[in-house]
């Protein structure tokens, strides 16, 4: 496998500087990746040498995993700084943590932060290339990587596809980084949620429909995404009732029956069984959850292969 | 005495909404007074020569964080004042959001003190109107005025309990001294970093709604209307906040209101790479909104332009888009930035400018400045306005730099500044 496209050095702040070539150029090095997971012997040695610094700022165990993971498989060094931000507030900047760190010598940085944006402080501070595993509601572009190979890889193009994403829109990073990439690849996005936790402008912003009946928004869908709903918002005064919202947005065999037939079914986990979606629905046969775990290293692989320059 | 040749004039006009121009002329000043204007003046003196530079009485500048006592590090009266002087500022007026809180009279004459011992320019002193700007207990209006205070404010935060604003808008009406008012309805600003809309949407900042703002006002001006006082909006930045104040005007209440040089300029696109120095409140705005402050200044619902010059340190700027301060640094750059942007343009005339950085603030607080005419106070800015300039942190004066115009070249350069008769800034 070559490098066709130039990723050397690149940032994966969000999916908006990477172009459906790009994209899709992912998607294929994903593919290779999934398939050395399936070896026996699963690693690789192209980034021997090379340094990928984890930090993260929220808890995350899953996307700290699947990202630890990756760059074992590809024999990276691998060091953590893991903090939460409150206890950073009182005492060093991420400025500070961030030049302390890389006095280390690190080549290249994955961070999960609270707060959007500070993928991109850690580049200024470094100039290395940073990977965004996740900034407060922002982005979370490997999600949507992962997400976006799951459906092609079952559907074999993304072009033309309907995705319904339904859920507390406003809190999830996953939504813009995945209305961003599947625009890009030629999908057509539907999100459905409360009004209450639905940011203005969703249409304007991102080329999206947006609906508040989920019956109207599964309607023809060939792939539908759950989000997780948080019993928060309830005393942030956002909506009502679990109970409410399940009669209301919950993804089941009932209204899973407007999507077409064999929709696929995903969730960036963790899942709120009984909320969000049922166990019917999120343990069905064409359900992607627990595929997409699977494709989040092989994804995460390939980009870490295709920034720091390794060659198969 | 100081003698200003042949520098252009700023004449204003006898009509009260129409603008003046610029003749050529000397200006004698003796003392701290102008003692006389015409052309060829001879005199044995000091002689600024102004061939080719336009002269303008000093700026008044309604609303300044001069962060003295108490914040020090970001600015105090001794940069502060200097900043102003290179920006042409005379008169600035500082905001009683210090540590301790300006709401007892000991604050004021500390302020005024240390002003005019070590100060470029003149300061004067807003007190707040309720102690520690908790929006709980009025502060002691009373007291204060006699140490000088020239209106009040809770600027920085905003009375929450309407029966509190109320009662404080009784109390300071007793004293016939403008209410100043920062509008947001803090229960729909919250968490918010930049103004709630398709930037806040696209950069998943949480947003202060254009509503948290106008639905204070328009509380207000029925507070005020209500009591019969003068009220006078802050940083007016939305189009609705400006129709309101429009609408209140032509029922003839006593209400004013101001502008910022950023909420004329800048609107959200500006904040798209989380760069924190675009970070201020009330957030930069709509295009639609940007528009109608400047269509409301032009037609005179905005009374004049007010810096809400507030520096921050590095430290509280260099830092995750959440976690930084608000606030725009605007003294030394605000001339600069507003010729640039809006004369040079032809947005508005130079004279209407200046009119709206130093006659009309000063009509507001009743102070001899803002003209040039024989008799009023020798505050001078002279401006080359040929000349570029470039602020850098380097050169910045104010001892914070946290501008969106840092390292951008604008025009219009202020090249000397007299205040109370004194040069206070020779560029
Ligand atoms: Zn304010």
């Amino acid at each position: 496998m070559e490098n066709s496209h130039n990723f050397i050095g690149r940032n994966l702040f969000d999916l908006d500087d990477w172009s459906a070539d790009e994209i899709q150029a992912v998607l294929d090095a994903t593919k290779v990746m999934k398939e050395v997971n399936q070896r026996d012997y699963k690693k690789l040695p192209i980034l021997r040498g090379k340094t990928v610094c984890t930090l993260f700022f929220e808890n995350s165990t899953r996307t700290l995993m699947s990202f630890e993971l990756a760059a074992d498989r590809l024999s990276a060094d691998l060091v953590r700084f893991s903090a939460n931000v409150s206890s950073l507030h009182k005492g060093e900047s991420l400025q500070d943590t961030v030049y302390t760190v890389d006095a280390m010598g690190i080549d290249l940085y994955i961070i999960r932060h609270s707060y959007p944006g500070s993928p991109q402080l850690v580049h200024k501070y470094t100039g290395k290339p940073v990977l965004n595993a996740g900034d407060g509601p922002h982005a979370h572009p490997t999600q949507a990587l992962l997400d976006m190979f799951s459906i092609w890889e079952r559907t074999g193009t993304l072009k033309g596809l309907k995705v319904t994403i339904v859920g507390d829109v406003a809190h999830s990073r996953v939504v813009r980084s995945n209305l961003i990439g599947l625009k890009k690849m030629g999908a057509n996005v539907t999100i459905c949620g409360p009004k209450t936790l639905m940011p203005g402008y969703m249409q304007e912003v991102y080329g999206c429909k947006v609906e508040y009946d989920l019956k109207t928004a599964l309607k023809n869908a060939d792939a539908v995404m759950g989000l997780r709903m948080q019993l928060e918002r309830q005393s942030d005064g956002l909506f009502p009732s679990l109970e409410e919202y399940t009669k209301l947005f919950t993804l089941s065999e009932e209204t899973m029956r407007y999507a077409k037939k064999d929709a696929l079914i995903l969730h960036p986990g963790p899942m709120n069984r009984g909320v969000e979606i049922l166990p019917g629905i999120a343990d069905s046969d064409r359900s992607l959850i627990l595929e997409q775990v699977t494709n989040g290293v092989a994804v995460r692989m390939a980009l870490l292969f295709l920034i720091l320059g390794g060659k198969l | 005495m100081i003698l200003i040749k042949n520098g252009l004039i700023y004449e204003a006009s006898n009509k009260a909404d129409a603008t003046g121009n610029f003749v050529k002329k000397d200006i004698l000043i003796n003392g701290n007074k102008i003692e006389k204007i015409a052309a060829n003046i001879k005199e044995d003196c000091k002689i600024i020569d102004a061939e080719g530079k336009h002269v303008f009485p000093g700026f008044v500048d309604m609303h300044t964080h001069l962060r003295d006592p108490g914040q020090t590090y970001k600015e105090d009266i001794y940069s502060g004042t200097r900043a102003a002087a290179k920006g042409g500022w005379t008169t600035v007026c500082a905001m009683p959001n210090t540590d301790p809180v300006v709401d007892n009279i000991s604050t004021v004459e500390y302020i005024k003190r240390k002003a005019k011992d070590i100060g470029a320019c003149k300061v004067l002193v807003i007190g707040a109107m309720t102690k520690k700007l908790e929006g709980k207990e009025i502060s002691e209006i009373g007291n204060m005025l006699q140490g000088g205070i020239v209106a009040v404010s809770d600027d920085g935060g905003c009375i929450q309990s309407t029966k509190i604003a109320l009662n404080t808008m009784k109390y300071a009406s007793n004293f016939n001294i403008p209410i100043i008012v920062h509008s947001e309805d803090y229960s729909l600003s919250g968490k918010g970093q930049i103004n709630s809309g398709k930037m806040s949407t696209k950069l998943g900042l949480s947003g202060i709604p254009a509503l948290a703002e106008e639905l204070m006002i328009s509380r207000d001006i029925m507070l005020a209307e209500n009591v019969g006082c003068h009220l006078h909006i802050a940083h007016i930045s939305t189009r609705k906040s400006i129709e309101l104040v429009r609408q209140a005007k032509e029922k003839g209440l006593n209400i004013t209101a101001e502008v910022t040089p950023h909420h004329l300029l800048l609107t959200e696109e500006e904040c798209s790479s989380y760069d924190t120095n675009t970070k201020v409140k009330p957030p930069l705005r709509t295009e639609k909104d940007r528009q109608a402050c400047l269509e409301g200044l032009l037609d005179g619902t905005i009374d004049f332009i007010a810096t809400d010059h507030a520096p921050h340190s590095d430290f509280e700027k260099e830092k995750e888009f959440n976690l930084a301060s608000y606030g725009i640094n605007s003294l030394e750059t605000a001339f600069a930035v507003l010729y640039t942007e809006l004369v040079l343009n032809n947005k508005m005339d130079l004279s209407f400018l200046i009119d709206k950085i130093s006659t009309k603030p000063s009509q507001f607080l009743n102070i001899n400045c803002g003209l040039l005419e024989k008799g009023k106070a020798a505050d001078i800015a002279i401006a080359d306005l040929e000349a570029e300039i470039l602020f850098t942190p380097e050169n910045m004066v104010s001892k914070s730099n946290n501008t969106p115009y840092i390292n951008k070249t604008l025009k219009g350069k202020i090249v000397t500044t007299i205040c109370e008769g004194k040069v206070v800034f020779l560029g």
